[in-house]
């Protein structure tokens, strides 16, 4: 029937343009059929047969589209032509994976292998956070109201120079019983993903606020550190620290060093054009930051469950060291190489 | 200068396909992404209010005598209603990164509100869009746009004064895509994409299957239309697709105009009532002409050129 009508209309058209577009048309607007069932996501509705047909019949518009403009002056059908071979262009060479296969290379080999390419930013980073964790403790040693610049008030509560040890010591143990740590974890976790996203973002102005991010940070740590080890409770607030901390300070450590990759490869492009060499590092850091909140998801379990569940120092320190040499190992020791590549 | 102004307004980057066809790309206008993030920012608030209502809804029933009692209790909350509050904090963590990454990494690249716009995000060059692209673009979204717009609410408190210098900075990142030639966003520069439009045009009527344009005859008033060489010489492409336009709108006066325009150029006199076949016939012996030039090689861009 739709021949019939074709042969008629063919006939009928008195340019020879025209009648090429005629004699096509029903492939086009097959194409246009499946793309258009594609973008929509319906790809349920579409027979495997759609789906093998679609590169062919894109490679037949898109020399249908080099053919009319070498002979056709219709304006709406080469728009109509060009709109079409784009759409299709961005489906046929468009994202191949799905989220299940990506996930699959992401934890089977992509995450540690960008975490791996990071290595340098990483040792940067990690002398940052400790330097950070020693100017705050020196500091403080030198001058207790030193404390207050580090540590805010609200955060601090009783945790201040000139405490009693008990003081100290309540803040570290006997919360087993405490309700809605659940919720503590959760916001633990959205609020600290915030703060390494914004870690990682702020790498993009050369790296400078990465860093002071990094180190205003760990002078917290140092000048808590301080306080404690002045009482004489440093093995006690480090099994406290470490049961999350481990996972928690990694993921900083990993998310400023992500951060500090794009920065230095603004700065220092080497060989490639700058523009190139940051999309890159992007790419690559990208990678580092899915998982990182991934780890943040782990600490923020680990601290607001794990740690007042656990109420003893020796196994805070187990979990806390059994995470670190997992991470370790995963990142360090895991050489896989993901298989199939997604270009 | 007409054409310059087109180029600076609309840059079109031309991208080679693997199968050699060179495939042009309109950037994005600054305003139609604008345009596309508020929508978008429309979209997650009304979600997010829709969430809390449900959630807020489910909340009152798990405890007795509704939340108002609640904080007579102290801070005890019943582990249904402590459950209710996770899932909010985690949906709201989810629609504040997740929701463009989700839609991006779709098969049209595109936000609901890059939908409605008409725009996507590709790689620049012409490449595969990756997931690791995707997730670039939209992890640096953070101090592009929610940090500005936190630091513009608080300029609006009474401190603010002090934070201006912050606001400064941070809106350099807001304003990235006014700083260079690609309009590219800090995201789409550190992932390698930019944001092109993305026309979706619908096949149109074949203008040369009428009777008047076939046999260059009128229905209405049988008048033949055979135009000569020199009659059809007077016109190149662009005057051709101009013509396409004004048939394709089929709006009454623009028949008319363009009628005596051309019947003034011609040195017919224009009659009346039986413009549109005149115009059909015209464009389609002018069409055969230029078409069997370009065959030979011969294009004739306008009514200018030789």
């Amino acid at each position: 029937m739709a021949t019939r009508q074709n042969i008629a209309a063919i006939e009928a058209a008195a340019l020879r343009s025209d009648r090429f577009r005629q004699e096509r048309e029903p492939d086009w607007k097959r194409l246009e059929l499946i793309v258009t069932r594609m973008e929509k996501g319906r790809l349920r509705r579409l027979s495997d047969a759609d789906l093998l047909e679609l590169p062919v019949l894109y490679r037949t518009v898109a020399s249908s589209l080099s053919v009319a403009r070498e002979t056709s002056l219709d304006a709406a059908t080469l728009a109509y032509l060009e709109s079409l071979v784009q759409r299709a262009w961005f489906l046929v060479y468009g994202p191949r994976t799905t989220l299940w296969s990506w996930l699959r290379r992401f934890f089977g080999g992509e995450w540690s292998r960008s975490v791996r390419a990071i290595g340098p930013e990483i040792l940067v980073a990690l002398a940052l956070m400790l330097a950070g964790t020693l100017i705050g403790w020196l500091l403080c040693a030198q001058d207790p109201d030193w404390f207050y610049a580090f540590v805010p008030t609200d955060l601090a509560g009783d945790r201040i120079p000139g405490a009693t040890r008990e003081a100290l010591r309540a803040g570290l143990f006997g919360k087993t019983e405490e309700e809605g740590l659940s919720i503590f974890a959760a916001s633990l976790f959205s609020h600290n993903s915030s703060v390494t996203i914004l870690c990682f973002a702020l790498g993009f102005a050369f790296g400078v606020p990465t860093l002071m991010l990094l180190v205003h940070n760990t002078t917290m740590l140092g000048a808590l550190l301080w306080l404690y080890h002045g009482q004489e409770l440093t093995y006690e607030i480090a099994g406290w620290l470490s049961i999350h901390g481990t996972t928690e300070l990694f993921a900083i450590l990993l998310s400023g060093a992500a951060g500090l990759h794009i920065g230095r490869s603004m700065a220092f492009p080497g060989d490639l054009p700058v523009i190139e060499a940051a999309a890159r590092a992007g790419q690559r850091a990208s990678v580092v930051m899915a998982g990182v909140v991934l780890m943040l998801l782990c600490a923020g379990l680990l601290e607001g469950l794990g740690r007042q569940l656990v109420d003893d120092t020796a196994q805070r320190l187990m979990i806390g060291g059994g995470m670190l040499v997992f991470w370790l190992t995963y990142f360090f020791a895991f050489r896989r190489v993901p298989q199939g590549s997604e270009d | 200068m007409a054409a310059a102004k087109t180029a600076r307004s609309d840059p079109a980057r031309v991208l080679v396909t693997p199968e050699g066809i060179a495939m042009p790309l309109r950037l994005a206008s600054r305003g139609s992404r604008f345009g596309a993030l508020l929508l978008d920012l429309v979209f997650i608030t009304i979600a997010l209010v829709l969430v809390t209502l449900v959630l807020v809804g489910i909340a009152s029933g798990t405890v007795p005598g509704g939340l108002d009692k609640l904080s007579e209790d102290g801070f005890k909350l019943p582990p249904a209603l402590e459950f209710v509050v996770i899932v909010y904090i985690l949906i709201a963590f989810l629609f504040r990164y997740g929701y463009f990454l989700a839609f991006e990494l779709g098969p049209r690249g595109a936000t609901p509100g890059k939908r409605l716009t008409g725009i996507r995000v590709a790689a620049r060059g012409g490449g595969r869009l990756t997931t690791e692209m995707v997730l670039a673009r939209n992890l640096i979204r953070d101090i592009e746009i929610m940090l500005p717009l936190g630091a513009l609410l608080s300029l609006s408190s009474d401190e603010g004064l002090s934070k201006w210098p912050m606001a400064a900075w941070l809106l350099i990142f807001a304003l990235f895509p006014f700083f260079n030639r690609d309009r590219l966003r800090a995201g789409d520069l550190i992932a390698g994409t930019w944001v092109v439009e993305a026309p979706k045009t619908k096949l149109e009527q074949v203008l040369s299957t009428s009777h008047s344009a076939t046999s260059g005859t009128s229905t209405t008033t049988g008048a033949s239309y055979k135009f000569g060489e020199e009659e059809l010489a007077v016109y190149g492409e662009y005057e051709l697709q101009t013509l396409e336009r004004v048939l394709r709108e089929n709006r009454h006066e623009a028949l008319i105009a363009v009628h005596e325009a051309i019947c003034r150029k011609l040195g017919w006199s224009p009659g009346a009532g039986d413009e549109r076949a005149f115009l059909e016939a015209y464009y389609t012996q002018l069409r055969h002409r230029l078409e069997s030039g370009m065959r030979m090689g011969k294009r004739k861009a306008d009514k200018f050129a030789g």
